[in-house]
C-alpha cells in the first residue's frame, strides 16, 4: 500500500505555504515527516487527509486516485498532537465511533475496540469519559481509535509533543509494534530528529513549506543533500564553518587546517563544512585527529554526556562526548575533529563530499 | 460563628423581602391587603389562584407568553446555531465587522422599535399573534444568542471537527451527534438567556397584541386599571410569573457566570 503525492501544494490567500511536493510514502515501516514547527508537517498531513484545499497536485492511495474525495471518504485516520476524543462519549464509544459510523455490526464492532483497548492497556478505562483519564491515556485512545478503524493511511502529527517524558518514552518504543503488520501506510510527524532515528524507516525533511529530502532515515542522517537537510537533521544543532579547499587542504580560516584527501574530486574553492557536535571530541582518538583550539563558552552534563559550546576565531562550535569532562567556563581548550565525518557543502547548500558516498 | 453568619442573613432577607411579600399578599383578601399592616396572612385564602387558573381570561394569558416565549426561544437557537458555527470556524470578508454589529440592536431601548413593528405587523396581518412577539422578540435575542453560543463553540477545538471527519461522520451527523453534546452548556445558556429577556420583557409584547396573544404582564397591568383594585389576584399572578423564571435558573445555575461573560471565561 502506498500514499503517492504528485506535485502538491498549499496557497492561502496569495502565501504558499506548501511548495509543490511530490512523494511516495510506503507501508511497512514509519514514514516520518521531521522538520521545525511551521516546517509544514501539520499543512501536508491535512492536505493528505483532505482536510484542507489543495491548490495543485493530486494524491493516490494505493493507486486510487483520492484528490477529489472526501476527508470522510479517504479511509484514514488522523491522531492529533492535543488530546482530541469526543468529551461526552466513553472510551469504549470512542474507539467505536468510526466503526458505528461505517455501519459495522455490534457484535465485530466489539470484538475490535476490544482488540485495541488491549493492546493499548485501555481495557479497564473503558467505561470511562475522556476527562476521566491522564494525558497519557487520552492519547491512547485516540492511538486505539486509528488502530480500531484499521484505515488505510494512519497520519500521527507529533503524536507525543504533549506527553510527559517518561509517557513519551513509553508510547514511542509502542508505536512501531502498534502498526506492524497491519499494511497501513504511517506517516509519523516530529520535530525531533531523534525520533525519527529511533522510529527508523524512511524520513522525510521539512523545512519552508518543501520537503528538501526523501528517503530512508539512516542514509538522510548520513548524507544530507544539503546544508539545509543537514541542519534540519540534528540536534543538538550542526556545526557549520567556512573553510578554503587548496588541493588536499582544507583550511578553516585561523582556526585550523588539515588534509583532505578523501575530497579530491571537489575543485579547489570556498565551501561550508557541516559536522555533527558528537565528531568533535575534548581528546583525541584514533579518528578524531584535527586539534582546533577553542575557548569555553557554555558547558552541559547530560548524564553520560558532556557538551561544550565553544568559540573558535571562524565559528561557535559544539562538542559533544560520551562521558564527563571537566570544563572550565572561560578556559581554552583543545577539541578533536574527525575529519572523515565531515560534510563538504557547496556555497549555493548543495553536497559536494563525504557521507561515505 | 454566629457574627460571621449574620451579614449573609440579612442579605439574603432583604433579598427575599419583595417576593415573601408578594406570595404573603397572593394569599391575603385584597381588603386585609387594603386595610393596613399585616406581616401574615390574617384570613388565608387560595381564591386568588383559583381565580387565576378558572379564568381563561387571566390563564390564557400565561399560555400566550409560554407560547410566544418558548418559539422565540426555538427559532433564536436554530437561527444562532449555524451563525455562532460559522463565526466561530471560518474566516469570512467582513465576519469581524458583522459579529460586532450583531450587537448594534442591543445598542437602543426596546421602545424605539414598537413603532416600526406596530406599523409592519399590522400592514402585514401579523398583529396579536403569539408568532409577531416571538419575532420582535427575536431581533434581540438571536445577536445575543449568536455571541454566546460562539464563545462555548470556540472553547471547542477544530481538531474535534477534523477527527469527526477522519472518522467518517458526515457534516450533519457530527453536528447533531457530536458537536452540539460538546457545547449543550453553552445551548442551556442561550437558551436560557432568551427564556429570560422574553419572559421579563413587557413593552414590545404588550404594544404588538391586543386580545388572541395578550401576556401575562398586559394582563396584570390591565387589570390595575379597569376592574378597580384587585392586588391579591395580581399578587397571585406575580407568584406565578416568578414560578418559570425560577425553574429554568434552577437548571442552568451552574453555567450563568459563564453565559454572562457570553461563554469567554
Amino acid at each position: 500500500m502506498t500514499i503517492a503525492l504528485h506535485n502538491i501544494s498549499k496557497v492561502v490567500a496569495g502565501q504558499t505555504h506548501i511548495k509543490p511536493t511530490s512523494v511516495v510514502f510506503e507501508t511497512g515501516h514509519f514514514n516520518v515527516l521531521l522538520g521545525e514547527t511551521g516546517a509544514g508537517k501539520t499543512s501536508l498531513i491535512k492536505l493528505m487527509a483532505g482536510l484542507d484545499p489543495m491548490a495543485t497536485g493530486t494524491i493516490e492511495i494505493d493507486g486510487q486516485d483520492v484528490t477529489k474525495l472526501t476527508t470522510q471518504k479517504r479511509n484514514i485516520s488522523l491522531v492529533h498532537q492535543f488530546f482530541v476524543n469526543y468529551p461526552h462519549m466513553t472510551v469504549f464509544d470512542n474507539i467505536a465511533s468510526p466503526l458505528k459510523v461505517a455501519g459495522m455490526a455490534k457484535s465485530e464492532i466489539q470484538g475490535r475496540v476490544e482488540e485495541a483497548a488491549d493492546i493499548l492497556q485501555l481495557r479497564p478505562m473503558l467505561h470511562r469519559r475522556p476527562h476521566e483519564l491522564s494525558g497519557g491515556q487520552q492519547q491512547r485512545t485516540a492511538l486505539a481509535r486509528a488502530i480500531a478503524k484499521e484505515s488505510r493511511a494512519v497520519f500521527l502529527d507529533e503524536p507525543l509533543a504533549n506527553l510527559d517524558y517518561k509517557l513519551r518514552e513509553e508510547l514511542r518504543e509502542q508505536l512501531p509494534e502498534l502498526f506492524a503488520g497491519r499494511g497501513a501506510v504511517v506517516v509519523y510527524a516530529t520535530s525531533e530528529p531523534e525520533e525519527a532515528l529511533l522510529l527508523g524507516g524512511a524520513t522525510a525533511l521539512m523545512d519552508d513549506g518543501n520537503v528538501v529530502q526523501f528517503g530512508p532515515t539512516a542514509e538522510i542522517y548520513r548524507r544530507p543533500q544539503t546544508l539545509m537537510a543537514a541542519k534540519v537533521f540534528s540536534d543538538p544543532p550542526i556545526n557549520v564553518a567556512k573553510v578554503t579547499k587548496q588541493g588536499s587542504t582544507l583550511t578553516m580560516g585561523q582556526s585550523a587546517s588539515w588534509d583532505a584527501a578523501k575530497m579530491n574530486d571537489a575543485p579547489d574553492g570556498t565551501y561550508h563544512i557541516a559536522v555533527r557536535p558528537h565528531h568533535v571530541t575534548p581528546m583525541p582518538t584514533p579518528a578524531n585527529t584535527v586539534a582546533l583550539n577553542g575557548k569555553v563558552l557554555v558547558t552541559e552534563l547530560s548524564g553520560s554526556e558532556s557538551s561544550a559550546h565553544f568559540a573558535m576565531p571562524d565559528a561557535d562550535w559544539v562538542s559533544l562526548a560520551h562521558g564527563v569532562h571537566p570544563y572550565q567556563v572561560g578556559e581554552d581548550h583543545p577539541f578533536y575533529l574527525d575529519p572523515s565525518a565531515c560534510l563538504l557543502f557547496a556555497e549555493d547548500g548543495q553536497i559536494v563530499a563525504g557521507g561515505g558516498a | 460563628m454566629r457574627k460571621r453568619n449574620l451579614i449573609p442573613i440579612v442579605y439574603i432577607l432583604f433579598l427575599m423581602l419583595p417576593i415573601y411579600w408578594l406570595v404573603a399578599m397572593s394569599f391575603k383578601t385584597t381588603n386585609e391587603i387594603l386595610s393596613g399592616f399585616s406581616l401574615f396572612p390574617q384570613t388565608f385564602t387560595w381564591d386568588n389562584y383559583v381565580t387565576i387558573f378558572t379564568d381563561p381570561s387571566w390563564y390564557l394569558t400565561y399560555v400566550n407568553s409560554i407560547l410566544y416565549v418558548s418559539i422565540n426561544t426555538v427559532i433564536s437557537i436554530c437561527v444562532a446555531l449555524p451563525a455562532a458555527y460559522a463565526f466561530s470556524r471560518y474566516r469570512f470578508l467582513g465576519d469581524k465587522t458583522l459579529f460586532f454589529w450583531l450587537l448594534t440592536n442591543r445598542m437602543a431601548p426596546a421602545a424605539v422599535f414598537v413603532l416600526p413593528f406596530f406599523q409592519l405587523y399590522s400592514a402585514v396581518g401579523l398583529f396579536d399573534t403569539h408568532i409577531a412577539v416571538a419575532l420582535a422578540h427575536c431581533l434581540f435575542n438571536i445577536p445575543l444568542a449568536v455571541w454566546i453560543l460562539e464563545g462555548f463553540m470556540s472553547g471547542v477545538p477544530k481538531e474535534l471537527d477534523e477527527t469527526a471527519y477522519v472518522d467518517g461522520y458526515s457534516f450533519p451527523r457530527f453536528f447533531t451527534t457530536i458537536f452540539l453534546p460538546s457545547i449543550k452548556a453553552g445551548v442551556g445558556v442561550a437558551a436560557f438567556f432568551c427564556f429570560m429577556f422574553s419572559w421579563v420583557e413587557l413593552l414590545l409584547a404588550k404594544n404588538l397584541t391586543a386580545v388572541e396573544a395578550k401576556p401575562i404582564a398586559a394582563a396584570m397591568t390591565k387589570t390595575a386599571s379597569s376592574a378597580g383594585y384587585e392586588l391579591g389576584l395580581l399578587a397571585a399572578a406575580g407568584t406565578l410569573t416568578i414560578i418559570p423564571g425560577a425553574i429554568v435558573v434552577y437548571f442552568v445555575r451552574n453555567y450563568i457566570a459563564k453565559g454572562f461573560a457570553l461563554g469567554r471565561v
